[in-house]
C-alpha cells in the first residue's frame, strides 16, 4: 500500500506482447463481418426458437441443456433490443430488419476469440515456454471449425471458453504461492467457471468432473503434508470444497433461479408440467384456476388431471357411448358407458363427489371437505353414471378391470360405484382433498383396484382416447395411478338441467398459488432430463468413430443463389497432428512410467510432473469431452467434438516442446526438428488458407474449385445445379 | 488376494510367526468358500465369524467341510418339488432339449450353460422330446464359477512356477471361459481379474529385485493363463455348440443365409437352384446387416397416423411364406426364361398377397427422414411407384444377380431412394417385425444391401452351390453380435415385471417363480431381507470406514499390530471386494435390456463377504469407540446377535426358497403371517 502511494504516480505495467499480438488476431478472424450472411445459419434456428420466447418471457423446456445457455443469447438480445418476432423455421431464411444479427452473435464470438489466449495461459501455466504457448495459440487461432462455431449464435465457443477459464484458473491458484488473497480469488474464479460450463451444456459437467478430481488429488497431497497443523488444513480443504463444490451448485440453482423469474407468460411446453406449476405461470393455466376453491368437499364438481403425462396430459372423461357388445378380437364386455382419458378441454370431463351415504348433489354449507381415506362415489356431470369397475377385462389391458359408467342392464351384474381417497402426497393421515395440490389414488372399494391411465389408446369405437383401466396388481407410486383436481367448484345446482348450464360455465373467483423456488427446479429439472423427443435422425448427424479422422462435415448455409456457403469443417492438418500427438504422447507416458517403475529415470522429477499434469489437462480433457458419447443415445453432431478437439490441439505442443528438450540431444537434431515444426505450422497456415471460403462463406468459388475441396469422399459439400 | 499378498510378506518378515499366519490363511479360506454357497444364507456368515473366534487355534478344517455339506443340503432339499415348471426353466429346458435333438436355435447368451444343462439331461436318460425338461440342476450355478475364479486368482503367492501355481493359474483361465461362456455377466469378473492381475504385475515391475526376464515369465505365465487359453477355451466352447448343433432349426432366420448353408435341413445346405436371378422367379431377399431380417409383408396395414394406409412391408427374422416375393418385369411380360441385370427396373410382387413393392412420398414410421415403403396394387397391377432398379454393389450395366452371393440394391425408380432396414422394432401394430423404408440417404451401408436367398423358378437348371461355407472365425463373430443385438432387444413386454437395479440392494421386490394364489404350490425369489439389509448397512459402515482410515494414515497416524492389519484388510481386501461389487452392479444402470432380480446374484456374493470383512473388522475395533471391558461385551454380543439373528431369519424365511401351499402372507394363519415386511413382496 505504500508504494502505491509513492510520487511521483507511476504505473508499472508488463504486457505479453505475444499474447496481445494472438489475440488482436484471434479478433480478427472471430469478429470480422460476423453479420454475414444476413440468414439464418444452422442451429441459429433451434436456439432461435427459445431466444424469441426468452424476449418474450415465456416459459419453455428445452430438454438439451440447462438454462444459462439461452440466458447468454437472450443477453444478445436484449443488448440488441430484439423484441423476439421472427418466425424460426427453415434454415435459410433471411432476418427481417428486427433482428439484431451482430449483437446476437458477437457474444458467442468474443467467447470464442477469447479462447485463443486462454490456451495461450493454459501453455504458461502449466510451466511451457513462450514459444510453446505461442505454437499452442497460432493452432487455435487458425482451426476452421472452432472459427465457424464461434461466429454464429451458437453455444459451442462459449462452453469452450469457459472450460478453458476453469482449467486456467485452477492452475494458477495451484501455481500462486501460499496464502495471497489473490490465489483463492482465482479459486472462486475457477468453481464459477465450472458452474458456467455446466449451465451451459450437461457436457460440462464432465470437465469439471476432472478438474474435482484432479482438485481432490491435489488436496489428498496438502492432507499428507505434515508441515500443516490440524486447523490450517482443515481450513484449506473446506476453502476448496466452498469454492469447487458448494459454490457452482448454488450458483447452478441460481440461474434456474433467474430463468424462472424471467419466464412468467404461460406457453407452449405448459402442458408437461405439472398443473401446480402450470397455476404458477402468467396467463396459462392461472386464469383457469383463479378462485377456485381450495378444499374438495362433497357435492364439488371437478376434473380430474392424470399426473402423468405419458401419453398425454389428459382428464378423466365419459361420454355417451358404450362399450362394443364384442371386441374385435372376440372377448366381451360388460356393454356399460365407457370412462376415458380425454386429452382436451371438454365439458365431459366434468364429475361430482357424492357421498354415498347422502342423496345430495350439491355442497352443503358449511362444506364438509373430503378427506384422506374418505369413501367417494364419482358422477358424471352429464350423463348421471357413477364411475364403477368390475371383474371384465379392460378393452386394450386385458389384464386389468374395465371401468365404466354404470347401466344397470338387469344382468346380475351390481353397480360396485365406491372409491377411496388416498392422497399420496399427504402430510397426516387426515388430510384435506386440495384442488391442484394434492395427488389422488382413487382405489376401489369391491376389488382394490386402482383407477389408472394403461397408456393405451381406444379403437375408433373409442374415438381414440385413452383407456382407462382398474389395476389391481398395482403397486408402489405410478403417476399413471395418480390423479388430481384441476378445475374445481362448489356444486350449487339441484336440477340435472341447471347443472349442465353450470357445468357448461367457466369457473371464477381469485387465488393465487405458489409453489416454492425449489418444488419448481426439482420438476422442472427433472422434466428437462427425462423428456425425450423422438430420436430423428439427422442428414448431417454423424459417429463419435467419424469425428476422429473427421470423416464428416456439416452444411450450415448455403447462398439462396450462388455457390456461396458455410461448413463447418475442421482443419484436417491440425486434426491429423492432434491424433499424432496424443498417440506419441500416451507412448512417452507408458514408456516413462514402465521405466521409472525400474527406478530408471530418464528426465528430472519436476519435468516428469510437469508431464503428466500436462496430459491429466489436455488428453483428460479430451477423453472427458470424447468418450461419454458413446454412450450417449441423442443425435449426435460433429460440433459436439470440438471441446474435445481444443484440448486435444492441445497437446500438439506439449509433445513438441517434450520432444524437443528431453528426447533429442544433439543441436542438430533440434535444428532439424526445429525446422520440421515451422514447416508444419505454414502447413497449417495454408489448410487453414485454402478451407476459409467455406469458413466465412466469402468469396464465391466456382464449382470446379469446390470440386477440388473435397478432398474426402465423405466430405458433403453443396453444388448448385445450373 | 489382498489376505494372501499379506500373508506372503509377513512370511517373508516374521517366518518365527508362521502357525497364526497359517491359521488366518485358512480362516480366508472358509471365508472364500462362500463363493460356493448361495448368497445370504447363514452358514456363509457363521463362517466368516468364527474365523475371527478361531484366530488362534488350529485349522478347522472341519468347518470347511461342514460348509461344504450344508450348502448342498440346502441346495438339493426338496429339488423334485414343485413338479412343473418353473420360471426360466420353461426357457433352458427348452434348449437343454434342443441339444440333445442338435437342433440349430439361437439364444442371447453364449452357450456353455445350455449344455451342460443338455448334458445333465442327457446323463440322467431324458431323450428331448418332451417340450421341456427339469434336469437336476440349477441354471444360477453358472453365476458362482466366476467367483471361484476370483478365489483361484488369490493363488498367486504360492511359490511362483511350481506345479500348483500352475495349476491354480490355469484353474483361474478355464474358468473365467467357463463363467462367460454361460453369461456374458462373466465379463465383469473378467474385468475384475484382469485389473487385479494388472495391479500384481504392476507390484512385480516394481520389485527391483526380480529381474526383467522373471518379470516376462510371470508376464507371459499370465498372458497364457489368463488370456490365451480362456480364449482357445471359450471358442471351443462355440465350436462344440456349432458342431452339436448342426441342424436347422427355429433360429435359423437370425443369421446371414452363408451362415444357414452349415445346417443340415436348411434349405440352404447343398441348395440347387438356379445360379442367376430371371424374371419370373419366387424369392427371398435378405437384409445383409448382421441380424437382418426377410423382406416381409402380410394383410395387416398401416394403421392410420402412419403415412399411407396401406399394406405394411417390414423384415422379419423367422422363415415364413410371407417372405416370399415374385420377380417380374413393369410391363408384366413373362416370356421365356430372362436374367434380371443390373441396371433393369424390376417390379416386386408379394406372393400371398399379390401386392406391389411400393413406395412414395409420406415418411417412413419411425425413420422419419426415410420415406415409407408398402404393398399396393392388386394382382400385380399397380402404378409407377412400383418400379425398382436393381443394382449390384460393385458391379456394372448388364452385370447378371447371382443368387446369394450378389449384394443387390434396389432404388426406387421415382423418387430416388433405397430401400432399407433400419433395424428398428415396430411397435405392436407391426407384430414388433423391423422396419423397413426407403433411404435417401445412398451411402452403401449392409442396412440398404440385400441378397436373394431362396430362388424358385421351374424354368432354369438348378445348379448345386457350394459356395458360402463361411470360415469359423466369421461365423462366431457373426453369432456374437447376433447375440449382443439380442441381448440388448430384450425389451420388457407390456405388463411384465420389469426390475430395476435400484431395487435391488434394498431388497425392493423379488421374482414369482411359481404358483399365486393360495392354492397353488408357491416359490417366491426373494433374498433373506435381515442378510440383503445387513449388506447395505455395511456397505455404507465400509465406505466410513475406508475414510477414516485412509485420512488417518495420510495424516500419518502410527498405527500399531492388529490395528494396522485391520486397516490392511479394510483397504486392500475390502477395496477389491468393493470394487467388485460396484463392477457386477453399475453396468446394469447403462443396460436398456429387460432385467431381473436375480442378475444382482453375482454382485450380493461381493457384498455378503464384504459384510463379513467390515463387520468383523469393526466389532474388532470397537474399542476405539469405547473402553475395554465394554468393548469386548460389545464384540461378544455382536458375533452372537449377527449369527443367532442370520440363522433366524433364514428359518423364517426358507419357505419362501423351498416352496409352501397355503395362504397368503396377509392372512394371519398363513406361515408367512407378518414377515411381509414390505407392500411390494408378493407372497
Amino acid at each position: 500500500v505504500m508504494q502505491g502511494l509513492k510520487l511521483p504516480l507511476t504505473v508499472k505495467c508488463e504486457v505479453d506482447l505475444l499474447l496481445v499480438a494472438v489475440t488482436v488476431l484471434s479478433f480478427l478472424t472471430r469478429l470480422s463481418g460476423i453479420q454475414f450472411p444476413k440468414a439464418v445459419v444452422f442451429d441459429e434456428v433451434y436456439y432461435g426458437q427459445f431466444l424469441s420466447l426468452y424476449m418474450k418471457r415465456v416459459f419453455f423446456i428445452d430438454e438439451s441443456g440447462p438454462p444459462f445457455g439461452h440466458m447468454i443469447l437472450a443477453l444478445g438480445g436484449y443488448l440488441g433490443g430484439f423484441d423476439g418476432n421472427f418466425v424460426w423455421n427453415r434454415i435459410g431464411a433471411e432476418y427481417t430488419s428486427n433482428v439484431p444479427v451482430w449483437t446476437l452473435r458477437v457474444i458467442p464470438a468474443l467467447a470464442g476469440s477469447l479462447c485463443v489466449p486462454l490456451g495461450y495461459l493454459l501453455m504458461v501455466e502449466l510451466g511451457f515456454t513462450h514459444l510453446t504457448a505461442l505454437g499452442a495459440s497460432v493452432l487455435l487461432l487458425l482451426e476452421n471449425s472452432l472459427i465457424v462455431q464461434s461466429r454464429f449464435m451458437l453455444l459451442e465457443s462459449v462452453l469452450i471458453f469457459f472450460l478453458l477459464l476453469a482449467v486456467v484458473s485452477y492452475l494458477r491458484f495451484y501455481n500462486a504461492p501460499n496464502n495471497s488473497l489473490c490465489r483463492w480469488l482465482w479459486l472462486i474464479l475457477s468453481g464459477a467457471s465450472c458452474a458456467f460450463a455446466v449451465g451451459l451444456k450437461y457436457m460440462g459437467l464432465f470437465t469439471y468432473l476432472l478438474l474435482l478430481g484432479l482438485a481432490a488429488v491435489h488436496t489428498w497431497h496438502v492432507i499428507g503434508d505434515k508441515t500443516l497443523s490440524n486447523v490450517s488444513f482443515y481450513c484449506y480443504v473446506v476453502a476448496r470444497f466452498l469454492a469447487l463444490v458448494v459454490l457452482p451448485v448454488v450458483m447452478y440453482l441460481g440461474f434456474f433461479y433467474v430463468h424462472l423469474t424471467l419466464l412468467y407468460h404461460s406457453g407452449p411446453h405448459d402442458q408437461m408440467m405439472s398443473s401446480a406449476f402450470q397455476a404458477s405461470l402468467e396467463g396459462g393455466l392461472a386464469r383457469i384456476t383463479q378462485g377456485q376453491p381450495l378444499e374438495v368437499a362433497f357435492g364439488s364438481q371437478v376434473t380430474l388431471r392424470s399426473v402423468s403425462s405419458k401419453p398425454l396430459p389428459c382428464w378423466l372423461h365419459s361420454h355417451k357411448a358404450n362399450y362394443p357388445i364384442r371386441y374385435e378380437n372376440g372377448r366381451g364386455s360388460s356393454h356399460q358407458q365407457q370412462v376415458t382419458c380425454y386429452p382436451f378441454k371438454d365439458v365431459n370431463n366434468w364429475w361430482i363427489i357424492k357421498d354415498p351415504s347422502k342423496q345430495s348433489l350439491v355442497v352443503s354449507s358449511p362444506p364438509r371437505p373430503v378427506r384422506h381415506g374418505d369413501i367417494i362415489q364419482l358422477l358424471h356431470g352429464m350423463t348421471s353414471r357413477f364411475l364403477n369397475t368390475h371383474d371384465v377385462a379392460a378393452p386394450m389391458s386385458p389384464h386389468s378391470q374395465e371401468v365404466s359408467g354404470y347401466i344397470d342392464f338387469n344382468v346380475s351384474m351390481p353397480a360396485q360405484n365406491l372409491w377411496r381417497v388416498d392422497i399420496t402426497n399427504r402430510e397426516s393421515d387426515r388430510d384435506v382433498w386440495k384442488t391442484i395440490l394434492s395427488e389422488v389414488r382413487l382405489i376401489h372399494v369391491n376389488t382394490s383396484a386402482v383407477l389408472k391411465l394403461s397408456g393405451a389408446s381406444l379403437p375408433d369405437w373409442g374415438f381414440r382416447q385413452l383407456e382407462v383401466v382398474g389395476d389391481k396388481i398395482y403397486k408402489g407410486y405410478q403417476q399413471s395411478g395418480v390423479w388430481n383436481v384441476e378445475e374445481h367448484r362448489y356444486g350449487r345446482s339441484h336440477e340435472q338441467k341447471e347443472r349442465e348450464l353450470e357445468l357448461n360455465s367457466p369457473t371464477h373467483d381469485d387465488i393465487n398459488r405458489n409453489l416454492t423456488f425449489m418444488a419448481k427446479f426439482i420438476e422442472l429439472q427433472w422434466k428437462m432430463l427425462t423428456v425425450r423427443n423422438e430420436e430423428a435422425e439427422h442428414k448431417y448427424s454423424s459417429l463419435p468413430l467419424e469425428w476422429i479422422s473427421m470423416d464428416t462435415n456439416i452444411a450450415y448455409w448455403l447462398h439462396p443463389s450462388s455457390n456461396a456457403q458455410i461448413h463447418l469443417m475442421g482443419n484436417i492438418v491440425t486434426w491429423t497432428f492432434a491424433n499424432l500427438a496424443l498417440f506419441v504422447y500416451v507412448l512417452l507416458f507408458l514408456a516413462y512410467l514402465l521405466r521409472r517403475r525400474r527406478k530408471i529415470n530418464d528426465i528430472p522429477e519436476a519435468s516428469w510432473e510437469q508431464l503428466v499434469l500436462a496430459g491429466v489437462v489436455c488428453s483428460g480433457g479430451w477423453a472427458v469431452n470424447y468418450l461419454p458419447f458413446f454412450l450417449m443415445e441423442k443425435t449426435l453432431f460433429l460440433y459436439h467434438y470440438l471441446p474435445a478437439l481444443t484440448f486435444q490441439i492441445l497437446q500438439i505442443p506439449v509433445v513438441v516442446e517434450h520432444l524437443y528438450i528431453y528426447v533429442l540431444r544433439s543441436a542438430s537434431q533440434q535444428k532439424a526438428f526445429g525446422g520440421v515444426v515451422l514447416a508444419a505450422l505454414c502447413s497449417v497456415y495454408l489448410c487453414y488458407h485454402t478451407f476459409s471460403p467455406l469458413t466465412y462463406g466469402q468469396p464465391e468459388l466456382t464449382s470446379e474449385q469446390l470440386a477440388a475441396l473435397r478432398w474426402r469422399e465423405s466430405w458433403d459439400i453443396l453444388f448448385r445445379k445450373r | 488376494m489382498e489376505d494372501r499378498d499379506r500373508f506372503s510378506e509377513d512370511t517373508q518378515r516374521r517366518s518365527c510367526s508362521k502357525p497364526p499366519v497359517r491359521n488366518r490363511r485358512a480362516c480366508r479360506e472358509t471365508e472364500k468358500d462362500r463363493g460356493k454357497t448361495k448368497p445370504g444364507l447363514p452358514e456363509t456368515r457363521k463362517t466368516g465369524l468364527q474365523c475371527s473366534d478361531h484366530m488362534n487355534q488350529p485349522l478347522p478344517f472341519w468347518l470347511l467341510l461342514c460348509v461344504a455339506v450344508f450348502s448342498l443340503s440346502t441346495r438339493f432339499y426338496n429339488i423334485t418339488e414343485p413338479p412343473h415348471v418353473c420360471w426360466d426353466e420353461t426357457h433352458f429346458g427348452k434348449m437343454g432339449s434342443y441339444y440333445i435333438n442338435r437342433t440349430f436355435f439361437f439364444d442371447v447368451h453364449p452357450p456353455l450353460g445350455k449344455m451342460l444343462i443338455g448334458l445333465a439331461g442327457y446323463l440322467t436318460g431324458y431323450d428331448g422330446t418332451f417340450p421341456f425338461v427339469k434336469p437336476g440342476d440349477k441354471y444360477e450355478d453358472h453365476n458362482y464359477w466366476g467367483m471361484r475364479g476370483v478365489n483361484n486368482n488369490i493363488s498367486y503367492t504360492l511359490q511362483p512356477f511350481s506345479l500348483s501355481w500352475w495349476l491354480w493359474l490355469i484353474l483361474t483361465g478355464v474358468n473365467l471361459s467357463g463363467s462367460l461362456g454361460v453369461k456374458f455377466v462373466g465379463l465383469f469378473v473378467i474385468i475384475l481379474v484382469g485389473i487385479s492381475t494388472a495391479w500384481d504385475l504392476w507390484k512385480l515391475l516394481g520389485d527391483l529385485n526380480l529381474s526383467l526376464v522373471d518379470f516376462a515369465k510371470h508376464l507371459f505365465a499370465r498372458i497364457f493363463g489368463l488370456i490365451i487359453l480362456p480364449l482357445f477355451l471359450y471358442t471351443t466352447i462355440f465350436a462344440v455348440h456349432f458342431a452339436v448343433l448342426n441342424r436347422s432349426g427355429p433360429g435359423d432366420g437370425f443369421f446371414s443365409s452363408a451362415f444357414q448353408s452349415r445346417l443340415i435341413g436348411n434349405n440352404l445346405h447343398n441348395a440347387t437352384m438356379p445360379e442367376y436371378l430371371a424374371y419370373g422367379s419366387t424369392i427371398t431377399v435378405k437384409n445383409l446387416r448382421i441380424a437382418g431380417g426377410y423382406l416381409h409383408s402380410h394383410w395387416h396395414l398401416y394403421p392410420e397416423g402412419v403415412g399411407a394406409h396401406q399394406q405394411q412391408v417390414t423384415a422379419y427374422l423367422h422363415k415364413d411364406y410371407n417372405n416370399q416375393w415374385l420377380v417380374k418385369k413393369p410391363d408384366n411380360h413373362a416370356e421365356t426364361p430372362e436374367l434380371v441385370r443390373h441396371g433393369d427396373i424390376i417390379r416386386l410382387e408379394h406372393r400371398e398377397t399379390t401386392r406391389n413393392l411400393h413406395s412414395h412420398l409420406h415418411e417412413a414410421p419411425l425413420t422419419k427422414k426415410h420415406l415409407q415403403v408398402t404393398g399396393y396394387g392388386i394382382n400385380g397391377t399397380g402404378d409407377l411407384n412400383d418400379l425398382w432398379q436393381v443394382e449390384v454393389c460393385g458391379g456394372k450395366k448388364g452385370d447378371p444377380v447371382k443368387v446369394l452371393r450378389s449384394k443387390v440394391r434396389f432404388l426406387h425408380r421415382s423418387t430416388g431412394c433405397v430401400l432399407f432396414s433400419s433395424g428398428k422394432t415396430l411397435p405392436k401394430w407391426g407384430w414388433e417385425q423391423v422396419e423397413v423404408t426407403c433411404s435417401p440417404y445412398l451411402k452403401e451401408t449392409p442396412n440398404s444391401q440385400w441378397n436373394i436367398e431362396d430362388h424358385i423358378n421351374p424354368n432354369l437348371p438348378n445348379i448345386s452351390l457350394h459356395v458360402l461355407k463361411p470360415s469359423f472365425l466369421e461365423i462366431l463373430l457373426e453369432s456374437h453380435i447376433v447375440m449382443i443385438r439380442g441381448n440388448s432387444g430384450l425389451k420388457p413386454k407390456d405388463n411384465e415385471v420389469n426390475s430395476k437395479p435400484w431395487h435391488w440392494p434394498i431388497n425392493y421386490q423379488g421374482l414369482r417363480f411359481s404358483g399365486v394364489n393360495e392354492t397353488e404350490y408357491r416359490v417366491y425369489l426373494l433374498g433373506n431381507p435381515v442378510i440383503w439389509w445387513l449388506n447395505l448397512f455395511s456397505l455404507g459402515l465400509f465406505v466410513v470406514m475406508v475414510s477414516v482410515c485412509s485420512l488417518a494414515l495420510q495424516r500419518g497416524a502410527k498405527l500399531e499390530g492388529e490395528r494396522k492389519a485391520h486397516c490392511r484388510v479394510i483397504l486392500e481386501g475390502g477395496g477389491m471386494l468393493f470394487l467388485a461389487w460396484l463392477l457386477h452392479y453399475l453396468p446394469f444402470y447403462t443396460m436398456g435390456r429387460i432385467l431381473y432380480y436375480h442378475h444382482y446374484f453375482p454382485a450380493v456374493l461381493f457384498s455378503s463377504m464384504l459384510t463379513g470383512i467390515t463387520l468383523d473388522t469393526f466389532l474388532q475395533n470397537v474399542d476405539l469407540l469405547c473402553r475395554p471391558p465394554y468393548s469386548k461385551y460389545i464384540l461378544r454380543g455382536g458375533q452372537t446377535v449377527l449369527l443367532v439373528g442370520i440363522l433366524y431369519s433364514f428359518y423364517l424365511f426358507h419357505p419362501l426358497s423351498y416352496g409352501m401351499r397355503g395362504p397368503l402372507a396377509h392372512d394371519p394363519s398363513s406361515s408367512m403371517a407378518g414377515l411381509r415386511w414390505l407392500d411390494s413382496w408378493e407372497f
